[in-house]
């Protein structure tokens, strides 16, 4: 499988990075030998093999629900990029 | 005392323990080759004005503390609270995290004192430190007349333990970003089992790959500094609940009836001979130690890179979904909300970043998830089963670190593929959750070091240190580094 100029924009799209037509060329050749460098996968038959997401197999550790202070407010709000008073601000989202 | 700075951890810890010199001393030789270093590059942030104020609160009466006025830098992958934390990218410029990660906290905790944040690669995708935001790091080492990358991810960390710069330090491993930098600059890196040491507050790449670890002078170092970090965190459910071990006490060169395992599997096409040559001896050495040799199969192993280059990018595309200018970060404007994100994101991260953010989101796209993702999951789990069967037979095996030894800017830098095959040796441990290090033998004709590695069980870090230790005090090998720089 090979990917195009249009497939690059679309997914571009979905990863919420704009790419200009020059950027969207070099990246459509880059894309295309890592996908190439990839598909080697295809030369193994995988059909029995069951697909592992980690390597862990603990189960997930129960911990009591006890009140912490942390994530306070005023402290996160200051690396906000813009805020007025104790929310964030972004550009226009409803007409 | 003007030397301070080429004493190993150990070494320090123990000076200033018993009171040959004081935590100021050994700061202020860390201070002068910081100043006079610049040209490597190694630094983000320093931190040595706050250090000094913190020295001072050191009291040295207390002989518990495994790392009392020991000055470490670390990689600025690590969250340190009110420290700027910069993941070398301009999308996190000026970000100061609030919080503290688990293993910087645990140096803290052991009397150790912050002098800095170190640069690598950005958000450590890369094995050049050529991707950062804020410029090369340049090894110490030299080809010539020639300037060398000092490998990738943790460049920085591994310059600037080479270069005396830090007394230790601890840098993270996700393809090899430990172990190949260490390989490059002629340190030790140690890359723990998956789970050893908790991934809280470090800014995340690849979840399921990702593992802190230390980068140090020497073995003795590595095993007392992991020590220190390891442990169960309950605010990472991925470390792992396992009884606290001792390292650094438990530190043997007895190797005798070892048995190592040699795959023939990593003895690749177009190898040079210096790398060749140097595995053989690893061998011998391992012999002469008294351990047996064993020839061993990973059927798998070439297509380790090809595995880790759909899962690695798949879950980079997700963690670095979070950068979106809204919270924190650098943000550009937009016309609406959307073009916000798009242009944030465009400017905010840098060309490797945005095609492996890229890559993944195609691998787990509708369609295409199945054929990529699902298939790399699979064989993952092949890779995995190689090394469980051949752990039933042997105790350690013994590979080389790197394909060569560091090269010069630019040689790879526009082809992704032949950067990505700086990593063939290390990625595999990643993707089976295996703890590796990677220690220094010798130096090639160039006077460049040259590196082996050793991989072993899970949570048997103790066989690989030993293992290393052993090796260690047969090579006897010495960093040879002239200051060119200074």
């Amino acid at each position: 499988m090979s990917i195009n100029k249009e497939t690059v924009k679309k997914i571009s799209k979905l990863a919420r990075i704009s790419v200009s037509d020059q950027q969207a060329s070099k990246l459509e050749k880059n894309l295309n030998s890592i996908l190439s460098f990839v598909e080697q996968l295809n030369e193994l038959n995988t059909e029995k093999i069951n697909p592992i997401s980690t390597i862990s197999n603990q189960k997930l550790i129960m911990r009591d629900d006890v009140v912490k202070v942390s994530n306070q407010k005023e402290d996160i709000l200051k690396n906000a990029p813009e805020k007025n008073s104790s929310y964030y601000i972004v550009p226009k989202v409803v007409e | 005392m003007n030397n301070l700075s080429n004493l190993t951890l150990v070494e320090t810890v123990e000076g200033i323990k018993s009171k040959k010199f004081s935590p100021s001393e050994v700061l202020s030789s860390y201070e002068e080759r910081i100043k006079r270093s610049k040209k490597l590059n190694c630094f983000i942030s320093e931190t040595l004005d706050q250090a000094k104020k913190e020295i001072k609160k050191i009291n040295i009466g207390q002989n518990n503390l495994a790392l009392l006025g020991a000055p470490i830098a670390v990689k600025d992958l690590f969250c340190t609270s009110n420290v700027k934390t910069t993941a070398s990218s301009k999308i996190l410029e000026n970000f100061v995290p609030t919080y503290e990660s688990t293993v910087t906290q645990k140096l803290w905790d052991q009397g150790a004192i912050l002098i800095g944040k170190l640069n690598c690669d950005e958000f450590a995708m890369g094995s050049s430190n050529e991707t950062s935001y804020f410029g090369n790091v340049i090894n110490p080492y030299k080809d010539g007349k020639e300037t060398l990358v000092p490998g990738g991810s943790s460049g920085g960390c591994a310059s600037a333990v080479s270069a005396n710069l830090t007394v230790a330090t601890v840098g993270t491993d996700t393809g090899g970003s430990i172990r190949q930098p260490a390989a490059f600059t002629g340190i030790v890196g140690l890359k723990p089992t998956y789970g050893r040491c908790s991934r809280w507050g470090i800014v995340a790449f690849a979840s399921s790959l990702d593992q802190a670890g230390p980068m140090t002078k020497d073995i003795k170092d590595s095993a007392l500094l992991l020590e220190v970090i390891a442990g169960f965190d309950s605010k990472d459910s991925t470390s792992i609940n396992t009884n606290s071990s001792f390292f650094f006490k438990n530190l043997s060169k007895q190797i005798k009836g070892l048995n190592v395992g040699i795959p023939k599997e990593y003895r690749v096409d177009n190898m040079p001979k210096e790398i060749d040559d140097l595995w053989s001896e690893g061998i011998k050495i391992l012999e002469n130690c008294g351990a047996k040799i064993h020839s061993i199969s990973l059927p798998h192993t070439k297509y380790a890179l090809p595995t880790y280059y759909i899962i690695a990018p798949a879950e980079a595309s997700s963690n670095l979904a979070r950068y979106d200018g809204v919270r924190y970060g650098h943000r550009e404007s937009g016309r609406d909300l959307i073009e916000m994100y798009e242009n944030t994101r465009s400017r905010g991260f840098g060309d490797e970043v945005k095609r492996r953010i890229l890559i993944g989101t195609y691998v787990l796209s509708s369609g295409y998830y199945d054929a990529y993702y699902l298939k790399a999951q699979k064989v993952r789990n092949l890779i995995k089963k190689d090394f469980d069967d051949s752990f039933k037979k042997v105790d350690v095996i013994l590979t080389p670190s790197t394909p060569s030894a560091a090269f010069k800017f630019g040689e790879k830098k526009d082809d992704p593929i032949s950067m990505y095959l700086n990593d063939i040796f290390t990625v595999t441990a990643n993707l089976a959750g295996l703890p590796a290090l990677s220690l220094p033998i010798k130096h090639n004709s160039k006077n460049l070091p040259l590196s082996l590695q050793l991989i072993g069980r899970p949570f048997d870090e103790q066989t690989i240190l030993n293992v290393g230790y052993a090796i260690e005090q047969e090579v006897k090998f010495k960093r040879s580094i002239s200051d060119w720089w200074m």
